[in-house]
């Protein structure tokens, strides 16, 4: 076991899930690929937020692979960080609506 | 990265084709850790690779250019002087007499900055049966002096096909890669060639955009940047024009420089290596193309010119061209090849599968 977690290379091997389970990783393989197609969403919106959704699960490998898909689908760096706004503020709205639960649970214990 | 200047004259040791095709042949490729184009070849079946029909002549008039892009494989700038002589001028008609020759290419450097250039785009139309005289313009070069303001016009008289190269839509990418103030004066030559008939919708004036990317990654789908160029283009600057290219950056000369010194180069070439598509590989412009340096030598593509390679055959001058001997070879190849085979390939003109 190397002394890190993340290798940027196991990105390329991403591929080699199938190996121990081809049934699965095939039909995944196939949804991933149809999701990201061009559809009603162009496939430029698509790679956006991918972007913003790889911040919000802080995943390294989606993080290199939508910065480069961005890149050649001539998205701007400007429109890259607003997409991350976008990932960043639901995240943190959805950590600050929680305080309405505490606030309610407060109160019902409180005197 | 700003040079002003050519790896030539900074003294650069990448100057050298030499030491290009050294760095090339060397690291993950000669030590396994990438398969070599060749090898990459065998493994689809698909090498060697042999010329199909000549079509394109693509003539490269010289090495000076009034810009010096970051990422030039030419290495060309103001500071080189390397242009083609009146009586290769004459070879190369004299070619284009003698043989079936569609489409005439002509690059550089800036090809208008040739004192004959008039003369031999007029002398191609007059004396020979060449139907399409395609010339590479970087847009500025129209502007730059007021002895290039008639070109617009020249280029209708003569029917010539403007391929203009634009890196982006937006002006910071643009002159990122070009330098400052280029993307300005390439809207308002667009506009200028736009005014004259060229690229809009319908017009025979053919009018098409190459984009190459700005940086260590490969060019995405080429419809898709046509849509985005095209939008952006006309909302912006009410431009038209008729298609768009994508070209995949080669490892060699100043994009070689650059993917050196941002570290970039080892992952960029197994980012080509891994989207070799053998579909492009049947279709790389050398199996129909023959390019002419400035000093009349023959090679398989302006990519192998720059790095030396000349064609393998016994004729490899203009001089003492000879179709059958020239035609039956063997391509010469080496890493830098992977740039026209990954993905959708790439080509002078675009995307190849
Ligand atoms: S305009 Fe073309 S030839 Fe001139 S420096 Fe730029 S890329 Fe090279
Ligand atoms: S670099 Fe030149 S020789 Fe190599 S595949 Fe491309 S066009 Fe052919």
């Amino acid at each position: 076991m190397k002394n890190n977690y993340y290798d940027p290379q196991d990105l390329k091997k991403f591929g080699s899930i199938s190996d121990w389970q081809p049934e699965l990783g095939d039909k995944f393989f196939a949804y991933y690929n149809s999701v990201f197609a061009e559809g009603e969403l162009s496939a430029r919106e698509k790679s956006l937020i991918a972007l913003a959704v790889s911040h919000v699960v802080q995943c390294p490998y989606c993080i290199d692979a939508y910065t480069k898909d961005g890149l050649q689908k001539g998205i701007e760096k400007e429109e890259m960080m607003e997409a991350i706004h976008v990932g960043a503020a639901i995240k943190s709205g959805a950590a600050l609506v929680h305080g309405v639960q505490m606030m309610n649970r407060h109160d019902q214990l409180s005197m | 990265m700003k040079n002003k200047k050519s790896l030539l004259s900074r003294g650069n040791r990448l100057a050298a084709p030499k030491a290009q095709l050294a760095l090339l042949n060397d690291g993950p490729f000669a030590d396994g850790r990438l398969p070599t184009f060749t090898e990459k070849l065998d493994q689809y079946n698909c090498g060697p690779l042999r010329p199909k029909l000549l079509e394109i002549l693509q003539i490269n008039l010289g090495y000076m250019c009034n810009q010096v892009c970051a990422h030039c494989h030419v290495d060309a700038g103001p500071d080189r002087k390397e242009i083609m002589t009146r009586s290769t001028l004459e070879d190369c008609l004299s070619v284009m007499r003698q043989h079936t020759i569609v489409t005439v290419d002509l690059t550089g450097g800036a090809p208008e900055m040739h004192p004959d250039f008039r003369w031999f785009v007029t002398q191609i139309r007059a004396t020979t049966a060449v139907k399409e005289i395609i010339v590479r313009s970087n847009l500025t070069i129209l502007l730059a002096n007021k002895k290039f303001h008639d070109l617009p016009d020249f280029f209708v008289k003569n029917k010539v096909h403007v391929i203009s190269s634009l890196p982006f839509y937006k002006k910071n990418k643009t002159d990122r890669q070009r330098g400052d103030g280029v993307f300005q004066q390439s809207m308002e030559a667009l506009q200028l060639l736009n005014n004259k008939g060229y690229g809009r919708p319908d017009s025979p004036l053919l009018l098409d955009l190459v984009y190459n990317p700005s940086g260590a990654f490969l060019p995405g789908d080429q419809q898709a940047l046509e849509t985005d160029f095209k939008r952006a283009l006309k909302t912006d600057f009410g431009i038209d024009f008729h298609h768009l290219f994508t070209i995949t950056n080669l490892p060699i000369s100043r994009f070689l420089e650059y993917l050196l010194a941002s570290e970039n180069y080892e992952e960029y070439m197994q980012t080509l290596v891994e989207a070799f598509n053998p579909l492009a590989a049947k279709n790389v412009m050398c199996t129909n193309t023959l390019s002419v340096s400035w000093d009349g030598h023959l090679y398989d593509c302006d990519f192998n010119q720059m790095l030396q390679l000349k064609i393998s055959s016994s004729v490899d001058h203009i001089h003492n061209f000879e179709l059958g001997k020239v035609q039956d070879r063997s391509i010469v190849l080496g890493q830098h090849c992977y740039g026209c085979t990954a993905g959708a390939g790439s080509s002078c003109q675009g995307s190849i599968a």
